[in-house]
């Protein structure tokens, strides 16, 4: 009769504990999938930003065909980009080539005058910001996630319910935000 | 402490400060009711009173706090620094995007208010907004944003709204007394006048705001190291924030807007000392040194 009892209690403790971090994983799971979608959100506000970007360059720097096939370049295999590897090379790659952009406008000064060239340089740096920051929330989601994951005992159920360990998004080393001084 | 004990720790506070409040003003007005000699009749005016001022103040302290430091909303297209580093910083803390506003004083500071993270409002001064770089902006935004993660905004802001409202009560409690001991005289009523409760009404009338004050020391410094912590991890830049608080210490005018009960929502003591009156908001010191905290930051 106790005995019965006492089974019954562990058995019900036990499910709760199952049905909680079974519930915990999907939580964590799903805000995964949503901070990825942000960093998808900014991905493309940057991808939109490019076209007008490399327009309003043309006009002042016509011979610097090769920064603009590189811009292009970058910004199609950006869209292009399926798995999170890609995507993160893909944005690296695209990272590298506007920077070679803006030095390259360096050298006109119509050009830097320009308010819709100004404009156009403030929204992309903001946007770069936003990559970086939605990047970092990903990261530490998946951080959280896939402690949880792969930690005893949550790892038993993670694998009987085949919760794996997500993707981290890198960063390009030049592209960690360390010291960022503008003069202009 | 992890984050979620802090949430919950400052969910705890916020209800034990509104039922300190409740008690005391309670307790205030009966003790104000045995001098007149109807004890009861305003125990109930009391009652009435600090619940409904509780009850605004959870729901509308936000508004009146802004009211009071006389902030104005602030637009992407004229404070566009202000309006995207808030954006970019609430996306990688995973916040919705907190209500933003201004205030025109040339003093650097800012605060953030609101009951939760969904109505949360972030303020800077047009000084601090003009002082900082964009990297050290995101420093004190990140401070901020962390005291409306961690849900200290809440119980700062309900404070800052009942200390005012405290002050408002002693001040017309001391009034009443002032006009009502006058024209008492003729009544001629037995209970009034016994030395015994207004002696207690005097210490109460000092006790009062004294206390008051207190809680909202006791309840602010420790705070800003932590936000300073947290806020350090969200940009993993912490020399940002240490630079941004050089520059705000070292301007040496106090603000025009701020007063002693919403002091302690600023990042920074909104009061510069060797000011005409300042002696009284030193005694009741609401932050830590910029000095300690800048030497906190560069230690992380």
């Amino acid at each position: 009769m106790n005995t019965g009892i006492i089974l019954i209690g562990v058995a019900v403790i036990l499910v709760l504990y199952l049905v909680g971090t079974y519930n915990a994983f999907v939580v964590l799971r799903t805000r995964i999938q949503e901070a990825l979608s942000g960093i998808d959100v900014q991905l493309k506000r940057r991808t939109s930003l490019i076209p007008n970007l490399v327009e309003t360059v043309k006009g002042y720097a016509k011979h610097e065909k090769e920064v603009f096939e590189n811009v292009t370049k970058a910004r199609s295999s950006l869209m292009g980009a399926g798995s999170l590897q890609e995507k993160a090379e893909a944005n690296n790659q695209l990272a590298g080539a506007l920077k070679s952009l803006f030095a390259v406008a360096e050298a006109y000064p119509e050009l830097k005058a320009n308010t819709n060239f100004q404009d156009l340089q403030r929204q992309l740096e903001d946007t770069e910001d936003k990559v970086a920051y939605s990047r970092q929330f990903y990261n530490s989601n998946v951080l959280e996630y896939n402690s949880k994951v792969q930690l005893f005992p949550g790892t038993i159920i993670a694998n009987m319910f085949g919760f794996k360990a997500a993707e981290f998004f890198a960063a390009n080393e030049e592209e960690k935000k360390d010291v960022k001084v503008s003069f202009s | 402490m992890t984050l979620y004990s802090q949430v919950s720790s400052n969910k705890w506070k916020s209800f034990f400060i509104f039922t300190l409040f409740i008690v005391l003003i309670t307790g205030f007005f009966y003790l104000i009711g045995l001098y007149y000699g109807d004890g009861m009749g305003y125990l109930a005016i009391g009652l009435l009173v600090s619940l409904f001022s509780s009850f605004i103040s959870y729901f509308y302290s936000d508004k009146i706090v802004l009211l009071s430091v006389r902030a104005h909303p602030a637009d992407k297209e004229e404070y566009f620094d202000f309006y995207t580093v808030v954006e970019n910083l609430a996306m990688a803390d995973g916040l919705p995007m907190p209500k933003i506003y201004a205030i025109d004083d040339p003093a650097p500071n800012a605060f953030a208010t609101g009951r939760d993270p969904s109505h949360a409002v972030v303020c800077a001064t047009t000084g601090l907004l003009q002082l900082l770089n964009r990297t050290e902006l995101e420093g004190v935004i990140a401070h901020e944003l962390s005291h409306v993660k961690n849900y200290d905004m809440l119980v700062m802001t309900v404070v800052s709204v009942l200390v005012g409202t405290i002050s408002l009560v002693a001040d017309w409690i001391m009034r009443s007394m002032w006009w009502g001991g006058g024209r008492g005289r003729d009544n001629d009523r037995e209970e009034r006048g016994n030395p015994i409760f207004f002696v207690l009404l005097i210490i109460a009338l000092i006790l009062a705001p004294l206390a008051a004050m207190l809680i909202q020391l006791a309840i602010s410094r420790k705070r800003e190291y932590l936000a300073d912590a947290s806020g350090a991890l969200l940009t993993r830049y912490p020399e940002g924030l240490a630079r941004a608080l050089e520059k705000i210490g070292g301007y040496p005018r106090s603000m025009r807007s701020a007063t002693s009960s919403t002091a302690h929502l600023f990042i920074s003591n909104p009061f510069k000392k060797n000011e005409k009156g300042s002696w009284f908001t030193g005694l009741f010191s609401t932050h830590p040194p910029i000095a300690e905290r800048i030497k906190i930051l560069r230690q992380l």
